[in-house]
Parts: structure tokens; C-alpha cells; sequence
């Protein structure tokens, strides 16, 4: 069973998805990304899937479930680099992640999470 | 030329992706619809497993002189699906899925046929053509 390395940069967790993942392997990613959040003190999660080549209802709830914990938890998140086939094959089976912030790549993806960081900062 | 896979536990879904997917590459299939044809694969192979108690998958390559494609078949002996239609209809689940399944895996293949009887199990058959 394959486990999802998590690096922490700044006040941002950084996780890079390189295999194709199975159910368990997306729980326990949802479970250390939990634990990440609190003990490391975290602010933002950002997902890159650039290296993922499909995205099944199952991986999008679970997307949709990390945003939702992490912020519950006080930390914003942002999934980055998803390829065009899989937006394109995801919106035909019908998934939207309308609760998921997206980005182009990882770079965008941190511009994002620290201006979704500020903006909650200051409200 | 055919090749079964069995469906077990949740980790076979990878090996059911990995297979539909290297089967798909080397038929020429372009990026999109390989994407197409492994999200639907993932998604019925789910549904055997979850719903069905398990069975296996079916993959078929047809290549004739007119014709080139890629056949799906899964098939479970589950306690298969009451009502078909509203199983078709999508937001309708009864595990802990979305409900999208059928109807995801539906819109993501060009053909698409499915026998259900209570008690006695489901299959699933799902066809991609190549342009």
C-alpha cells in the first residue's frame, strides 16, 4: 500500500500525486493530510495531479472531501495541473468540483493559496 | 484477442485502469479518449466490486477490417439492481459512492448495454470505436 509523501514549505503542505492511486491510498492521504494540518500548523494544501491520468468519481469526491476537512481545520486548498483530458472526461462523466479551488500548475497554485490565505487573514 | 482480470478487493480497480489503459494505447487510441475509456473502466470496476461482491472484467479488442474498438465487459453475481432506470439516472447510489457510475460510464462510451436481474447478478457491457 502506497502512502502519499506530504513536504511541508512555508505555512503550505505540498503534496505531488505519482501513482495511480487506490481507494485506501486516497483515505489515508485524506487522514495524514488532517493530522499534517494541525501538527505542522498549516495554512494551505496544495494538490498537484499533474501526473495523474484519470480522475474517477471516487478521487473527486475525495478532492472535494480534503477541501472540506482542511478548511473545517482553518486551511485553504488548491488542486494544481490537472491535464485538459482528464477535465474534459471528468465534466462528461459529470463531475464538476465545484467546492475545489483549482490551478493551472503548481506555481499559480501557491500565488492562489497565499492570496486565499491573506483574504482569510483578513476578514 | 480477450484478457479477464479479476475483481476483488478495491486495489484490483488500479490493475483493471492499468490493463484497459495499456490495451487502449496500443490500439492507437488518442488522449482523450484513453482518459475516457480508463475513467469509465475505474468506475464500472467499482461498481462490480462495491454493489456486486465482486466478479471480473472482460477485455476485448476488436480489430476487422472496418471496425476498431475496445469491448468492457464486467460481470458480478450480486444481488443486482431493482430498478435500472433510476440506477441510469445518475445521483442515485446506494453504497457510499456519487451515483455517477452508470451514467458517467454511459456518456464516456459509445456503446453501452446493461442486464440486471435481482438476485442473480449484473453485467455490464461498454464499447469505445475508434474515430
Amino acid at each position: 500500500m502506497d502512502r502519499i509523501p506530504i513536504l511541508k514549505v512555508g505555512n503550505i503542505l505540498l503534496v505531488s500525486i505519482r501513482v495511480d492511486m487506490d481507494d485506501i491510498t486516497v483515505q489515508n492521504l485524506h487522514d495524514d493530510l488532517c493530522e499534517d494540518i494541525v501538527k505542522k500548523r498549516a495554512q494551505g494544501v496544495l494538490i498537484d495531479i499533474s501526473s495523474l491520468d484519470m480522475v474517477d468519481s471516487y478521487i473527486g469526491h475525495m478532492l472535494g472531501t480534503i477541501a472540506s476537512t482542511s478548511s473545517i481545520l482553518g486551511a485553504v486548498t488548491v488542486v494544481a495541473g490537472m491535464r485538459p483530458a482528464v477535465a474534459l472526461t471528468m465534466v462528461e462523466l459529470g463531475l464538476t468540483l465545484k467546492n475545489v479551488k483549482t490551478a493551472l500548475n503548481i506555481e499559480l497554485g501557491i500565488v492562489e493559496i497565499n492570496n486565499l490565505i491573506q483574504v482569510q487573514g483578513a476578514t | 484477442m480477450t484478457e479477464l482480470i479479476d475483481l476483488r478487493h478495491v486495489e484490483d480497480i488500479v490493475k483493471a485502469r492499468s490493463t484497459v489503459r495499456d490495451h487502449s494505447q496500443k490500439l492507437g487510441f488518442g488522449l482523450v479518449d484513453q482518459t475516457r475509456i480508463v475513467t469509465a473502466a475505474s468506475e464500472l470496476a467499482r461498481n462490480t466490486i462495491e454493489h456486486g461482491g465482486g466478479g471480473f472484467l472482460q477485455i476485448m479488442i476488436i480489430d476487422n477490417m472496418n471496425k476498431v474498438g475496445i469491448n468492457l465487459v464486467f460481470e458480478d453475481r450480486g444481488k443486482g439492481i431493482d430498478n435500472i432506470e433510476l440506477a441510469l439516472s445518475g445521483g442515485y447510489s446506494t453504497g457510499s459512492g456519487l451515483g455517477l457510475g452508470l451514467k458517467g460510464s454511459k456518456q464516456l462510451m459509445h456503446d453501452f448495454e446493461i442486464n440486471s436481474k435481482h438476485g442473480t447478478g449484473t453485467r455490464v457491457s461498454v464499447t469505445r470505436w475508434k474515430p
